[in-house]
């Protein structure tokens, strides 16, 4: 395995705030791998994103390296795309979809405004947004909300970043859309050779897709290893509770049901 | 025995000079001490029939008798009375409350405005109530802003029940939680449910939820139920597309030993 970054003794702590929202996190991240990162509110798995990402605010202080294999730390937007909860807050609602998707392409790739264009529609097809051609001149709010967050991964992608980190990418989505989402970021990570951080509080969602995961609470690492490792052996009482919790169809009801 | 019968119920919203059907011709029934899950994508309406059937919003058409009443045609002071038999429990458990208050008052005002017991009896019957949700009683001094979510939404159950209602109209009110609060609430839903015989109607966009507490199951798109059942059914033979398309979304736990990359 090529290490793309290896996290070391990462602490964040936000202004005005005791304790800290990270502390002392060791993590390596290989180079081509689908790493999910999963904790319930308040594990820090969120602040560990943004920090990977350098999108941290000035607020917060920051303890620790980020070591990154290639040298110079990526510079957001270029190597490292990022694609966030709610993709209403991510996107603006007064350009159309072409020009927010070829924004990336054009400033990073040096794409001319008619390169851009063609870039931004080759982009949406790939996320299989319906009628790209048609949503290329529309705007965000004409989408569902399962589309709107495929414009956003588009446009995520868009300048080719080698890292595309997703925090709860699903989380504002209606049911439906999650599985789809899920599945497009890992087809498309696996097509790109791209390296995927799949942050998420659900550890079924990840068990379907994610190589390796790793268990956050609290601000600290719980436990780390392959997703399969994990979930059949593991290591740590709290992941046993997260995946004793989990409930799906197949979970047997808490109600006595006539006839079941 | 009956105790919810909803007939052909419709709504319609202007939006963006758009006219947007929410309800068109919803007909369902609920009986006593039954949970009825209400299932669909965003959008297919279920919010919207919550609120109509709490009387939050006005319907356009259709009749809802419940607890042997033409409830849609109560008003005013009677319907402000009769709202003690039905309450509602929402998802936002910050937004459902005044973040001044402290949580005594917010269980205390269905006890006061629907004369459920005099004043000498109340602050008794709020300890009872914070201790049947699985809270001491010493939280009845303490900020709605100083409880963390899992313990507001225990009271906003315990404030949905303080009225003794006959039916509590859930929406979405374990979808903000954590996968380990949100089955203790569910636990202490279906407990209260056969200690109280109140009826559920629990809506979610989420059907392993409404399948862990459901007795039937509906399921609701472009405005319309589409499909009811027993809840083993409907999830293990869904004959509707909506229906299968939220099964189908239900993210199972894959344990698997062998190397992905390998494949």
């Amino acid at each position: 395995m090529t290490m793309l970054c290896a996290v070391r003794q990462l602490s964040v702590t936000y202004r005005g705030q005791a304790t800290p929202a990270l502390a002392g996190i060791d993590l390596d991240i290989h180079a081509g791998e689908r790493l999910a990162i999963i904790g319930e509110s308040g594990s820090g798995k969120s602040t560990f994103a943004r920090a990977l990402a350098g999108l941290l605010r000035g607020g917060a202080s920051v303890a620790g390296n980020l070591h990154w294999a290639a040298g110079d730390p990526p510079r957001a937007g270029r190597d490292i795309g990022f694609v966030f909860q709610d993709p209403s807050a991510s996107l603006t609602p007064v350009l159309t979809i072409g020009e927010q998707v070829a924004e990336g392409a054009r400033r990073h790739l040096g794409l001319s405004r008619k390169a851009g264009q063609a870039w931004a529609l080759a982009m949406l097809e790939r996320v299989r947004v319906p009628e790209p051609a048609k949503v290329l001149r529309g705007f965000p709010h004409q989408l569902s909300g399962g589309q709107r967050q495929r414009v956003a991964i588009a446009a995520a992608l868009a300048a080719r970043p080698g890292l595309l980190i997703a925090d709860e990418p699903t989380s504002a989505l209606d049911m439906v859309a999650p599985a789809e989402i899920v599945a497009l970021l890992g087809d498309l990570v696996r097509n790109a050779g791209m390296t995927l951080v799949f942050v998420t509080p659900d550890i079924a969602l990840a068990s379907g897709f994610a190589d390796r995961v790793a268990i956050f609470r609290d601000g600290r690492l719980v436990e780390t290893g392959a997703t399969g490792a994990v979930l059949a052996a593991p290591a740590a009482a709290y992941t046993a509770a997260l995946i004793a919790s989990h409930r799906d169809l197949a979970t047997p009801p808490l109600i006595r049901e006539a006839g079941r | 025995m009956t105790l919810l019968d909803a007939r052909n119920l419709g709504k319609r919203y202007a939006s963006g000079g758009r006219d947007v059907g929410a309800l068109d011709g919803v007909s369902l029934t609920l009986c006593a001490g039954e949970t009825l899950g209400l299932a669909g994508a965003s959008g297919s309406g279920k919010s919207t029939l919550a609120r109509v059937l709490t009387r939050l919003v006005p319907a356009d058409g259709g009749t809802v008798r419940f607890d042997g009443e033409d409830w849609l045609g109560l008003s005013g002071s009677e319907l402000r009375r009769r709202r003690a038999k039905m309450q509602m429990v929402f998802p936002d458990v910050l937004g459902a409350f005044n973040p001044r208050a402290t949580v005594a008052p917010v269980i205390e005002d269905p006890l006061r405005i629907h004369g459920i017991l005099p004043k000498a009896g109340r602050g008794r019957e709020v300890a009872a109530l914070l201790d049947r949700v699985g809270l001491p009683a010493s939280y009845a001094a303490r900020s709605i802003r100083d409880v963390s979510g899992g313990q507001r939404q225990r009271i906003a159950i315990a404030r949905a029940i303080a009225s003794r209602p006959a039916l509590v109209v859930l929406d979405e009110a374990v979808s903000a939680l954590d996968v380990s609060l949100r089955e203790k609430i569910l636990e202490l839903l279906v407990a209260l449910q056969a200690e109280r015989g109140i009826a559920y109607l629990f809506v979610s966009h989420d059907l392993a939820v409404l399948a862990a507490v459901s007795h039937r199951i509906a399921i609701m798109d472009a405005g319309r139920i589409v499909e009811t059942g027993p809840a083993a059914g409907v999830i293990g033979n869904p004959q509707s597309a909506a229906a299968r398309a939220l099964v189908r979304a239900v993210p199972r736990l894959v344990i698997e030993q062998e190397d992905r990359n390998a494949v």
